[in-house]
């Protein structure tokens, strides 16, 4: 069975990074594909691969994660930037975070386009 | 501060400026240490890391020192930073395939997750990156946009290296349309093919 978490902005809007890290990070150690809305930046995005790691063991293998944004550009660090700016203006989300556990998501795909989850099957 | 402290200060930041220290970021298996290879062997006739098929086979921060490389008519010092593969997941049943023990492989997976986790840290120590994609592989990775979404904050010069394009299916056109504003050179670390062109576009990045 696929579950998933739906997580509004709303309720990371006012968490530190560290602690919106560790909330992904702990929903996803429960076999949760998470929805994130809005888009981490850079620096959210590195310190959930260092915790990540961190936190590998016989159970917990690691994430998947994709960030979708708005389709007008397919430049990749273009969308980084705005929404790193609209983190900063507050001006709520853009976009979205899919992260998964990769005991469960085998690969997201990303085209420019459109995006394909993968799922291993889930005893 | 004192005039001393000052002049010290002044020196430290020559200094600073007289070596460039180069990072070799990327995902796992890209040919990172393959082309840290090449270049050290250009320019000091030895190599300088491990290179297997194996995914994380650079599980440690390899630095070699004072390489000094001449192009377009200019000579630089670079400190090479050849930096463990960056994954978001490390499984040890997939290095059982590779007929590792799995003594071996959970060793192995223990020490890259501790590996990545250290090439992130490296961040802070380098003034120029080099990121080194799989040219047969999809450039829409979120590692990738991880990396260089990363070192654009941090204001650090990027080159991107599309490598292994002796490949019938690498397409440098794709990582190119990925990211538009950066400078994307083909090679083949392996065989060597159009590495004059890579050293003149590290110059221009370096500057
Ligand atoms: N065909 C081809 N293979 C290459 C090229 N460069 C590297 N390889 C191969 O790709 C594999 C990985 O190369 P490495 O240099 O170890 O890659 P890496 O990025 O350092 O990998 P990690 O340290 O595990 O992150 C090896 O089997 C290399 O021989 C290339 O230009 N062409
Ligand atoms: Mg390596």
């Amino acid at each position: 069975m696929l579950r998933l978490q739906i997580i509004p902005h709303s309720e990371v809007a006012n968490l530190t990074s560290e602690s919106k890290i560790s909330k992904v990070l702990r929903i996803a150690k429960n076999n949760r594909i998470i929805l994130l809305e809005g888009r981490l930046s850079p620096e959210e995005e590195t310190l959930l691969i260092e915790r990540t790691m961190s936190n590998i063991d016989r159970r917990f293998k690691g994430i998947e994660i994709c960030s979708i944004g708005d389709s007008e550009t397919r430049d990749l660090v273009k969308r980084i930037k705005r929404g790193l700016a609209q983190f900063l203006l507050g001006v709520g989300a853009s976009g979205m975070t899919i992260i998964g556990p990769a005991s469960i998501i085998k690969e997201i795909k990303r085209d420019p386009d459109k995006i394909e989850l993968l799922t291993k099957n889930v005893k | 501060m004192g005039f001393f402290d000052y002049l010290k200060s002044i020196l430290k930041i020559f200094q600073i400026k007289k070596t460039v220290r180069l990072g070799l970021y990327g995902p796992v298996n890209a040919g990172k240490s393959s082309l840290a290879n090449k270049i050290s062997l250009d320019w000091l006739g030895e190599e300088m890391s491990e290179v297997s098929k194996i995914p994380h086979e650079t599980r440690e921060i390899k630095v070699k020192e004072k390489v000094k490389i001449r192009s377009s008519g200019k000579e630089l010092d670079f400190n090479l930073i050849d930096t463990p593969g960056i994954a978001t997941k490390v499984d040890y049943e997939d290095f059982l395939k590779y007929k590792l023990s799995k003594s071996e492989a959970k060793k192995r997976a223990k020490e890259a997750t501790q590996g990545v986790i250290e090439a992130i840290k490296w961040l802070e120590n380098v003034d120029c990156v080099l990121v080194v994609l799989d040219a047969t592989e999809n450039p829409y990775d979120q590692v990738n946009v991880t990396i260089i979404g990363n070192l654009a904050a941090r204001n650090i010069p990027v080159l991107i290296v599309a490598n292994k394009i002796d490949l019938k299916s690498a397409n440098i056109k794709r990582i190119e349309s990925a990211f538009p504003q950066y400078n994307v050179v083909g090679v083949s670390a392996l065989k060597g093919t159009n590495i004059e062109n890579f050293y003149k576009e590290l110059f221009r990045t370096v500057r």
